[in-house]
């Protein structure tokens, strides 16, 4: 078995000071993923906006490119991406913008509040940055559909991870799915938890650091977004985002499976 | 609101756990173990074995996930410890937590997988969930009220965490015939010491013109398929005798306790089968064998420097208080026997808790406990004490804030239900569902605020294994299965006038009561008694005079009530209503499913 260990050296996540030193170079493009009136109360500065229900309403590539065009973002500018939403959403557009080919994205590894808190500095402004042009290289690799869940179905070394919380989970997931709710992603301060234990986690469940790995969750890909990225800085190479997740399963009719005889949702005191 | 003083500025001089019960190394051997269970290096008994041993539970159906059960010594949990179980909840469980009857904090549906993170997460704040399940000495109980009762005579509390710590990981605890339970209490009243395998109230004598402290002892009681109250083994036992006198009777319980039937290996059937006073006999004999040989004197360490308590700032805020205030101070707090003081209790539903407002709590506690941390009750209830009286106002608004400022803690609203098909393995009906629609159900219809049903109970367990404690409830339950034709339908059996005090004694089983008719069952006996009570008479004590044959006027005896009940009871066709035969939380058919139970492994 390969060490966990042996990782890219691409940057999942990057902190709060090397963003500022970007910023001030004026060498990086920040996108701001929460509500538009949020963003507009302050903001990290130079940060443009980009809720994530606009990129929703139609992440098809060209869509996708269009957008990313718009701010001014080439194939050689580096993008770092931040949420108020403990990383789920900056996550899903870090991983659209890489689906497309824009390798050079990162995730704030703290949440705006968090920025807040700490005192750093916020903006008003907003910025509007000349539209630039961007080639369009999609990545399949990265993502995974339906069609290709039911042609992985039984493969020994492709595993396929539900980030949803427990209770979902239990109630219903997709055959051989196995869990790790995205609340187990994050520690205390920052939107994903040191690599050491995110591979405790992985290594507990023997998962093997060369095989496929998926994520999903319940609707959108936010959450297993969250799931991509946690795997993909402990070095895990061949990861795939289930992006239509859940809810596009279910509506497909596709099997599921569930824990069934016993009635866990009354433990709940929610 | 108008703040006239108030600078609520962090405490000062928060108290910190002072027993480490934790162990690192005890999360990599049981992460270790697991992945050589799933290699097939080690077989699936001792592997349950090894997990029960460690505080982990199989769930229901299915061995893939644990309950894991955190102990907590005496109840008490500090701050820092309840935000680690709130974290860990939502990380590794469903993100509530489950507070039981033992004073112990349950984590549900954990993989298997995740255990170890979660036994990390407890050392990380001094807290263990070793020998919290399996064939060991479980969690020692300890009155919440301890320390603050005005009739205790003296607090227990150092001493029930004196034999935990001298307990956990002792050798002669690691391999017992079956589980074994030690409850401490403060008095007569608040506590559960003849239920218990040990049961110990505090008392002293004059002799010599001195004080001695010790206590009265308990040996033998236990709820259960079969349930004993406790026998009490001499009249005074002086502290300096409390070890070797709980040496000597796991000693005895580990020679000559059955290793052979699981359903009687308790050691109350020990002393059933043997006789109380040949019990007493070899028990005291042995006590004075460990008393002679131990090579080494064995002694408790015990702690009894009294805690400081730390300063809380008390505020002076007049603000207009909502009318629910007054039902929740009645219903919800004691005053302490230090004057200005109260003790605060919760009410939670079946003894869950959100991990938010776990962090909530931890921060209420370092805000208005002046022993800065809180209790885990007898009844799935948390308790805060040291509460400041004129404090009482600004924590019931706090409580409001987090959803946790229901009334009736300390009346028959708060109703016990144990796990139940929620989890548990043994479990043929949802008790925990049921426990809180029946506390839902008095708590609209108000009847916390009736000082006639203050002192009475409802509990109930999903099966007749008496987790929810049922046989000492004034109206206990426990689950079964009914059949009508073809179709089957939740059961309880219902059981009138248990209790647990200086008069213990068990409920007498009165009828069959299906699960949806469990609620009108309740309303119709307290509308029975209502018209039949004395002036002044509580329902408890109604209860006690018709089971002891001085009914009246109308109804003399249980049968009396039986008929009464009756036409309530009655079986509908699966036609004409549909959802009886559903048990609570789910819509179809039920079905008296169980899966291999893990207590007696």
């Amino acid at each position: 078995m390969r060490c966990l260990s042996a990782e890219k050296t691409m940057q999942i996540t990057i902190n709060a000071d090397s963003l500022r030193t970007q910023i001030r170079d004026k060498s990086v493009r920040v996108l701001d993923i929460r509500k538009e009136e949020d963003y507009k109360q302050s903001h990290i500065p130079s940060a443009v906006n980009l809720p994530l229900a606009n990129l929703l309403a139609d992440d098809g590539p060209q869509k996708v490119l269009h957008l990313t065009q718009s701010f001014g973002i080439d194939d050689e500018t580096p993008v770092v991406v931040y949420d108020d939403t403990f990383g789920a959403l900056a996550s899903r557009v870090a991983w659209t913008l890489q689906y497309i080919g824009h390798d050079d994205v990162s995730l704030l590894d703290i949440t705006y509040g968090t920025w807040k808190k700490m005192g750093l500095e916020t903006s008003t402004e907003q910025v509007s940055f000349n539209k630039k042009t961007h080639s369009l290289k999609l990545r399949p690799e990265i993502l995974a559909t339906a069609d290709y869940l039911e042609s992985v179905k039984g493969k020994k070394d492709t595993v396929l991870i539900d980030n949803r919380e427990r209770l979902n989970y239990l109630d219903n997931h997709i055959p051989s799915a196995i869990n790790i709710p995205y609340r187990m992603l994050a520690s205390p301060g920052n939107i994903l938890r040191p690599k050491e234990e995110l591979k405790n986690l992985v290594q507990n469940r023997n998962i093997s650091p060369n095989g496929e790995i998926i994520t999903y969750c319940g609707s959108v890909g936010t959450l297993s977004g969250l799931g991509y990225y946690a795997l993909k800085s402990i070095g895990m190479e061949n990861v795939k985002l289930y992006v239509r997740s859940f809810k596009e399963w279910k509506s497909l009719e596709k099997p599921t499976e569930s824990q069934r005889d016993a009635n866990y949702w009354d433990l709940s005191a929610e | 609101m108008n703040k006239t003083s108030s600078s609520q500025s962090k405490p000062d001089n928060l108290p910190k756990p002072k027993i480490n019960w934790g162990k690192l190394e005890e999360a990599e051997k049981f992460a270790e173990t697991v992945k050589f269970y799933r290699q097939g290096k080690i077989n699936h008994d001792d592997f349950r074995r090894f997990r029960l041993q460690h505080g982990a539970y199989g769930s229901r159906m299915t061995d893939n996930y644990s309950m894991v059960r955190i102990k907590i010594p005496a109840g008490e949990i500090y701050p820092e410890q309840l935000e680690k179980i709130a974290q860990l909840s939502e990380t590794c469980s469903i993100g509530s937590a489950h507070v039981s009857t033992r004073q112990n904090i349950q984590l549900h549906w954990v993989i298997l997988e995740d255990v170890s993170e979660i036994i990390r997460g407890l050392a990380e704040v001094g807290l263990t969930s070793r020998e919290a399940c399996g064939n060991t000495v479980r969690n020692v109980m300890c009155s919440p009220l301890a320390g603050v009762c005005h009739d205790e005579i003296f607090d227990p509390t150092p001493y029930a965490l004196a034999v935990a710590k001298f307990l956990l990981r002792n050798p002669l605890n690691q391999a017992l015939p079956r589980k074994f339970k030690i409850n401490f209490t403060c008095c007569e009243k608040h506590g559960m010491a003849r239920i218990a395998d040990i049961g110990l109230i505090p008392q002293t004598i004059e002799k010599d013109g001195k004080t001695h402290q010790g206590f009265k002892i308990f040996l033998g009681g236990g709820l259960g398929a079969q349930s004993f109250v406790a026998h009490q083994l001499e009249e005074f036992t002086p502290e300096e005798d409390l070890v070797y006198t709980a040496i000597a009777v796991l000693r005895i319980f580990d020679r000559m306790g059955n290793r052979e039937n699981m359903a009687r290996n308790r050691m109350r059937y020990l002393v059933n089968e043997m006789g109380w006073e040949k019990f007493k006999t070899l028990v005291l004999k042995e006590r004075a064998i460990v008393r002679a040989t131990q090579s080494v004197i064995v002694k408790l360490e015990i702690d009894k420097i009294p805690d400081a308590l730390h300063k809380i700032t008390v505020s002076s805020e007049t603000s207009s208080l909502p009318p629910s205030f007054s039902r929740w101070v009645k219903s919800n707090t004691v005053k302490q026997k230090q004057n200005g003081y109260s003790s605060v209790f919760l009410t939670l539903e079946s003894g869950d808790v959100t991990a938010n407002q776990l962090r909530a709590i931890a921060q209420i506690a370092r805000e208005f406990s002046a022993e800065g941390r809180v209790r885990n009750g007898f009844t799935q209830d948390i308790i805060f004490r040291w509460v400041k009286d004129d404090d009482l106002p600004r924590l019931y608004s706090k409580l409001l804030e987090i959803g946790l400022a229901n009334p009736g803690a300390l009346t028959m609203a708060s109703v016990v239900g144990c796990t139940g098909t929620t989890s548990c393995n043994l479990a043929i009906t949802n008790s925990h569902r049921l426990a809180k629609e029946i506390q839902r159900k008095f708590l609209e219809l108000k009847l916390d605020t009736d000082d006639d049903l203050r002192d009475s109970s409802i509990k109930i367990s999903g099966c007749p294994n008496s987790c929810g404690q049922h046989e000492i409830a004034t109206i206990g339950f426990y689950g079964g299965g009914g059949r009508m034709g073809k179709n089957m339908y939740p059961l309880y059996a219902m059981s009138l006038g248990g209790r647990a005090d200086g008069q213990a004694m068990l409920g007498l089983t009165c009828m069959k009561v299906p699960a949806k008719r469990v609620i009108p069952v309740i309303l119709k006996i307290i509308e029975i008694f209502k018209s039949e009570k004395k002036p002044g008479e509580s329902l408890n004590s109604w209860v006690h005079r018709v089971i002891d044959g001085h009914g009246g006027p109308i109804v003399k005896s249980i049968t009396g009530i039986k008929q009464i009940l009756q036409p309530i009871v009655t079986v509908p066709a699966v036609e004409v209503d549909m959802d009886f035969y559903a048990d609570y939380g789910s819509d179809g058919g039920f079905h008296a499913k169980t899966g291999k139970g893990e207590c007696a492994a």
